[in-house]
């Protein structure tokens, strides 16, 4: 739980403004944008997302660089993102 | 040496290496603590050691939320689990983390109800999903998980659910640090400060570190690369004859924090005036409860704990590793009894723990090599 991942904001939720689906290696998943506070991101920005919350806007080589970190350190990433899969943010 | 051959920067690492190489003063050697677990992690991963010059040495700090849980927590949150209706959600890291009578597959083999979460907002759905339910969430981490903790339970105010807890046991950073900078048994030399805490707390809370003990903080990133930087700062730092807080992460850390999530903090916590620390025993003010104007969301209140401090077992060592005063396998039962599936003590459990991260990539760090020739 200790990894922040980068994702890719491929929708802001209409309703709620709070949430932003995000594209993780594939994975799409509804994560929480309100730790942004009054710099929500727009699609197609990047964040680094921690336990389903986006902690902070990062830019593309930002999210590349972390990527590649991740795939990297094997299975705790793999671990991570099966947790993201199982994950149903509303 | 994989990380020469893997590394798609080799050329600029050596670039690093040679520099810091070059700043070692004769006969004198460094001491740095990574604080981070993440840090550790790349550190072993990329045997980041066989870089620097061997008067260099990296002390694995207490970064890692899950390995300084203590026992007694862990019991109290089996004993919560173990009330009528009661539904325990906890991160997956939490799960092998052993308590005194068994972790908590064991407790859900004898009938309890403890399941893994990616997010706290999950717990909150399920709590949504399950009115009859009392859905209890078991906080952990550092400043980087506070914040969402603290979003979740302000959520569950506003929609006014009343079967949703949090069991808080975030931690925080500095008071650690400092009762490590006041530890007799170390010496240190600075600190590699976390990249992702300071996204939340910013670069300013480090400077006490700087200005009381005279010791340079490098907050840090987790490439390989940025390791090997800030390292190479740490010790510009030491030639030039300064001691000072600066951000090698600057591309994601903001030297403020982030206001909203310490604001969310704020808001629905605050500190404790002591908590303890599997291995380093108790701290003051090195913890967050629920403030009283959201009891209503506190496990701690709702739910009657035990609270038994428990003794950390014999052969375990992990305070001394937390501390940075003895190396994993320098612990007795390190490999042996203590392993990833069977953990005796928590730096063995969650793979940013100190043992767990040289278990499974360490094997080829320069001290090893040495044993392993007799050296
Ligand atoms: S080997 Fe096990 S008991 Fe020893 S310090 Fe590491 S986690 Fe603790």
């Amino acid at each position: 739980m200790c990894l922040a991942i980068p994702g890719e904001v491929v929708e802001i939720d209409a309703l709620r403004p709070d949430l932003a689906t995000v594209a993780v290696s594939g994975v799409r998943r509804v994560i929480n944008t309100g730790l942004l506070g009054d710099a929500p991101p727009a699609v197609g920005d990047w964040v680094l997302i921690h336990v389903g919350f986006a902690l902070s806007k990062i830019d593309e080589a930002e999210a590349k660089a972390v990527l590649d970190f991740l795939d990297g350190i094997g299975q705790s990433y793999q671990d991570e993102l099966a947790a993201l899969k199982a994950s149903r943010i509303e | 040496m994989r990380f020469v051959d893997e590394y798609r920067d080799a050329d600029k690492a050596h670039a690093l290496s040679a520099k810091i190489a070059g700043l070692c003063e004769p006969g004198r050697e460094y001491r740095f603590m990574e604080v981070c677990g993440g840090h550790t992690h790349t550190i072993y991963k990329h045997g980041l050691e066989d870089y620097l010059p061997e008067r260099i040495s990296l002390v694995h700090g207490p970064g890692c939320p899950v390995c300084v849980i203590p026992m007694g927590r862990v019991d109290d949150a089996i004993h919560i689990a173990r009330q009528p209706d009661v539904l325990m959600t906890s991160f997956g890291d939490m799960m092998r983390v052993p308590g005194s009578g068994g972790n908590f597959f064991d407790s859900n083999a004898e009938g309890t109800n403890i399941r893994m979460v990616y997010s706290p907002l999950d717990a909150l759905k399920l709590a949504r999903g399950n009115p009859d339910l009392r859905v209890v969430f078991m906080g952990i981490g550092f400043e980087t998980t506070a914040p969402s903790t603290a979003m979740t339970l302000l959520r569950a105010a506003a929609e006014g659910l009343r079967n949703f807890s949090v069991f808080c046991n975030h931690v925080t950073i500095i008071p650690a640090m400092k009762a490590i900078l006041d530890s007799p048994d170390l010496r240190l030399d600075g600190f590699l400060g976390p990249g992702h805490v300071s996204t939340v707390i910013g670069c300013r809370p480090y400077e006490f570190v700087a200005r009381d003990y005279g010791k340079p903080v490098v907050v840090s990133g987790f490439e390989p690369l940025d390791i090997l930087q800030s390292i190479y700062l740490l010790m510009l730092q030491l030639a030039e004859g300064r001691a000072e807080v600066e951000n090698q992460y600057s591309r994601v850390v903001p030297p403020e924090g982030n206001p909203v999530a310490l604001r969310a903090i704020g808001t629905v916590m605050e500190p404790r005036p002591y908590f303890e620390w599997r291995g380093l025993g108790f701290i003051s003010h090195s913890a967050l409860r629920i403030k009283d104007s959201y009891a209503a969301f506190d496990a701690e209140r709702i739910f009657d704990l035990p609270g038994v401090r428990v003794a950390d077992p014999k052969a375990c060592q992990c305070g001394e590793v937390l501390k940075g005063v003895l190396k994993p396998w320098e612990c007795k039962v390190f490999g042996t009894a203590c392993t990833p599936e069977t953990p005796i003590g928590t730096c063995m459990v969650s793979p940013e723990g100190a043992c767990a991260a040289y278990y499974n990539f360490g094997r080829f760090t320069r001290q090893r090599v040495k044993e392993a020739s007799g050296a």
